[in-house]
């Protein structure tokens, strides 16, 4: 069976290094994960442009669906962070968007930009410097009072504020593993169906009893095409997901002593 | 036990982490059902914590299928 891990190979299209005065040899080489971004953020703008392309009073069929994918995450940043969330609204739907271009683009092509840990951490990372800047200079010092959550009585502190460390400590780790795992999850598991199918129909080109193959080979397709209608919606759910994480840790920055 | 043999079954014993996010997950949808069948007029707005609870339990499962590809590539 072909190796269901091979989809998720770098592999080096152009090769380019580079050298930055300050910062030595860096490698900047075009690779297909590049390109899958690239695409992705490419339909995005390009949607975006056509959609507003003639903004009329009375919107067209691209500026409604413009429209209400702008209002969907604008509706979801002032309903969780409150009306400071207009000031957040450029980069969760910015981060929604990608994401989400990024989760259905590889259902197309060869290649998932976001079954790479490396491309979930940079999101991940993002938005948790975001976080404690923005926590930082709203609140000041105040900001640490997210780590003493009201009402807890003294004796207790030395058992909730480390928890409540290690718990804002692990969020970057966790969602950033989230969409790296459902996404490698899912992929994987799509191409060990997809497997199944080809050896089940290269026992039954033998003949006789290995002619069994071919109903177990047409359950596995069935089971490939479901699969692949769960994983477009996964894709949505989990862009989607990173939004509403990221708006509610958001939200914590900003409201730091109100919880 | 040869070691390969056993990285194998490392894995599949990393799986088993799933089984609590499998329930964790299967509670939260049970239980915003039967909120959402005797209230449907509420249920709309509580769509985004239903997914909210849904993530964040869900990160338990994906941890275990992490834990379980770092045995076996690594």
């Amino acid at each position: 069976m072909a190796d269901p891990m091979h989809q998720f190979e770098i592999q080096v299209l152009k090769k380019l290094d580079l050298t930055i005065p300050g910062l030595g040899n860096v490698d900047l080489s075009i690779t297909n994960s590049v390109v899958a971004m690239a695409i992705a953020a490419t339909l995005v703008l390009a949607f975006f442009a056509l959609a507003t392309a003639r903004v009329a009073v009375v919107p067209g069929r691209m500026q409604v669906v413009g429209e209400s994918i702008f209002g969907f995450i604008d509706d979801l940043a002032t309903s969780i962070i409150g009306p400071e969330g207009r000031a957040f609204f450029p980069f969760v739907f910015t981060l929604f968007l990608f994401i989400l271009a990024m989760n259905i683009l590889g259902l197309f092509l060869v290649f998932t930009a976001t079954s790479q840990l490396a491309v979930t951490v940079t999101f991940a990372a993002l938005t948790i410097l975001l976080v404690i800047v923005v926590g930082l200079a709203k609140n000041g010092l105040g900001f640490f009072k997210l780590f003493l959550p009201s009402g807890v009585p003294w004796y207790l502190w030395w058992l909730v504020v480390p928890i409540e460390v290690i718990s804002f400590l692990l969020r970057p780790v966790t969602l950033s593993l989230r969409l790296f795992g459902n996404m490698l999850g899912g992929h994987v598991a799509l191409k060990v169906f997809a497997g199944f199918v080809v050896s089940l129909g290269a026992l039954a080109m033998g003949g006789g009893v290995g002619l069994l193959g071919i109903p177990g080979a047409a359950l596995a397709m069935g089971g490939v095409v479901a699969l692949t209608a769960l994983e477009f919606l996964v894709a949505f759910l989990q862009a989607f997901v990173f939004a509403v994480l990221t708006c509610v840790y958001l939200n914590d920055a900003v409201h730091a002593g109100h919880h | 036990m040869e070691p390969e043999a056993a990285k194998y079954i490392g894995a599949g014993l990393a799986t088993l982490g799933m089984i609590g996010s499998g329930i964790g997950v299967g509670a939260i949808f049970s239980g915003f059902l039967q909120g959402a069948l005797r209230n449907p007029g509420a249920a709309g707005g509580q769509f985004t914590n239903l997914v909210l609870g849904f993530a964040l339990t869900e990160a338990l499962g994906i941890l275990a299928f992490v834990l379980g590809l770092l045995i076996l590539f690594s």
